[in-house]
């Protein structure tokens, strides 16, 4: 797909030509098997059915311009094409630096985040319009608008097709960063357990995770985010229980954690730290690599746990973050503590409307006041759209009878 | 749309917005507190050299008149199109690959510091 946008120039255009070829390829490859290399063979048929689409339709000298070109490129393609490693190689980077340079575009700052993470999702990720449209609850027209209305800027306002040079790569690849984090939130906090569109949400995330940590291996906040992401999906099998509910990292079953996962997060971790330059994903990764490693509950390594969100909270001093802090706390030196944190006015008022802080506070309570502990569950309760999230809240309530 | 070769550069209106009645973004023109905004605006038109096309800095809102036309009646009103906080008071048409460098070029704008530039791309007709 990127390397199609390569060639047009124009997202439509691009998109049009891939799923000529994915529909040719799903008609194919049952009866030839999946060639050894899907990508390049996608990206050839993709060109020669744009050429002879071109031919057909073919108006105006632009379009014999552009049919001439892609004829070129498959021609070049297909002299250094065939099956050797080096070609492989070769073609997988050029794969990748396109992609990349998709992911550019498509993460543009003068897009808004909700155009940025669509057309992310589709023109990267391949995902649907509908498959896009359930992943964030919202209905399918408001996708496709936004998609339309974000290729149009892209094309009318002239949007590059590039990675940013290096003056720019910093600020623009941390944009990347937030986009990526975003889907991945989204596949991850939505996760129900049956839905599998959001699971997708969140092995894409971890691919172009991955994608920006080879770009910019220097960053050690690209890093980070791979590790991060790494590290929170290894849970994600335990974290939701065969009925499909929240099993909380306390009560899960450690042996369902990912290992290949946390190993990689890890590395990732390693290699970000040695770079010496800390920064909010190094440190949330840090954490969770921190909860990865014990090997039951009782041995979480609370008070480092609460040390690093200190840190995060100079780094980043969002309310969340805080609450986060607070929790910890509570786990370190016991809820009063914590529960001393969660009563400063500033913080109670800004996270009023958000049920994390209410099912947070009601956790600290149960042992100390059970009657305001279930207030606290009840209020919650009320903020949330999550399903799984309210029967794991009536689940609560109902265990303090 | 028309679609455009990607070798082409294009032409961005860089309209500049700033609160008209703040003197730290408009001093009078007379004044010591002006040099430095002219002498940015001067190595900004030094710098861009021929990538500016065209521009022109407008008086204030105060001098506007908003004229329209309805059912074939010319309707003229004092004052600008609309009361905002910050107002249209000048532009560049410049000339750029692509937006990225439209916008560190707008970034560049005296302006941008005291108020707000807006990139838009020039209709080309002939595309």
């Amino acid at each position: 797909m990127a390397t199609l946008v390569g060639d047009f120039g124009n997202l439509s255009d691009a998109e049009d030509a891939a799923q000529d070829a994915v529909e040719q390829a799903l008609t194919t490859w049952p009866d030839t098997g999946i060639p050894s290399s899907p990508g390049a063979w996608l990206t050839t048929v993709a060109r020669r059915r744009s050429i002879d689409r071109l031919r057909r339709s073919s108006k105006g000298a632009e379009k014999t311009e552009l049919a001439a070109r892609l004829e070129q490129r498959l021609t070049e393609h297909t002299a250094f094409g065939g099956e050797s490693a080096m070609d492989a190689i070769e073609n997988e980077t050029l794969l990748r630096d396109e992609q990349l340079r998709l992911l550019f575009a498509c993460c543009h700052p003068s897009l808004r985040p909700e155009a940025q993470m669509a057309l992310t999702l589709r023109s990267i990720g391949g995902l649907t319009t509908l498959e896009i449209a359930r992943a964030f609850v919202i209905p399918e027209p408001t996708v496709a608008q936004r998609l339309v209305r974000a290729k149009k800027k892209i094309a009318g306002a002239g949007i590059p097709f590039r990675i940013p040079p290096d003056e720019e790569l910093l600020p623009r690849t941390a944009l990347v960063r937030t986009i990526v984090y975003l889907i991945f939130n989204e596949g991850y906090e939505a996760s129900s357990g049956t839905d599998l569109i959001r699971e997708d949400l969140c092995h894409e995330a971890i691919r172009l995770a991955g994608l920006v940590a080879e770009l910019t291996p220097d960053d050690p906040e690209s890093l980070g985010l791979l590790a991060l992401l790494q590290l929170i999906h290894s849970r994600s099998t335990a974290r939701v229980s065969p009925s499909g509910d929240l099993v909380l990292l306390a009560d899960q079953d450690r042996s369902a954690w990912n290992p290949v996962l946390i190993t990689s997060g890890t590395t990732a971790l390693d290699r970000a730290l040695r770079l010496e330059r800390p920064g909010p994903l190094q440190i949330q990764a840090a954490i969770q690599a921190l909860h990865c490693q014990a090997p039951t509950s009782d041995d979480t390594d609370w008070e480092q746990i609460e040390l690093l969100y200190r840190r995060l909270t100079e780094l980043q001093p969002t309310s969340v973050v805080s609450l986060n802090h607070a929790v910890a706390v509570a786990m370190a030196r016991g809820p009063e503590a914590g529960l001393d944190m969660l009563a400063e006015p500033e913080l109670a008022s800004a996270l009023a409307s958000y049920s994390h802080f209410h099912s947070a506070r009601a956790d600290l309570l149960r042992t100390i006041d059970p009657v305001a502990s279930k207030a606290a569950y009840r209020r919650a309760l009320a903020l949330t759209e999550s399903e799984p999230e309210m029967r794991f809240l009536e689940r609560r309530l109902a265990e303090l009878g | 749309m028309a679609k455009r070769k990607v070798q082409d550069p294009m032409k961005y209106a860089c309209l500049i917005y700033s609160d008209e009645k703040d003197p730290g973004a408009n001093p009078d023109p007379q004044s010591e507190a002006m040099q430095p905004i002219m002498a940015g605006y001067m190595s900004f038109s030094e710098e861009m050299g021929e990538r500016i096309q065209g521009g022109e800095a407008l008086m204030d809102t105060a001098m506007a008149t908003s004229v329209r036309v309805v059912d074939g009646e010319v309707v003229t009103t004092d004052g600008p199109f609309a009361e905002t906080k910050e107002q249209l008071g000048g532009f560049y048409i410049l000339e750029a690959d692509d937006l990225d460098s439209a916008i560190a070029a707008a970034a560049k704008i005296p302006h941008a510091a005291m108020g707000t530039i807006e990139v838009r791309p020039v209709l080309d007709y002939s595309a």
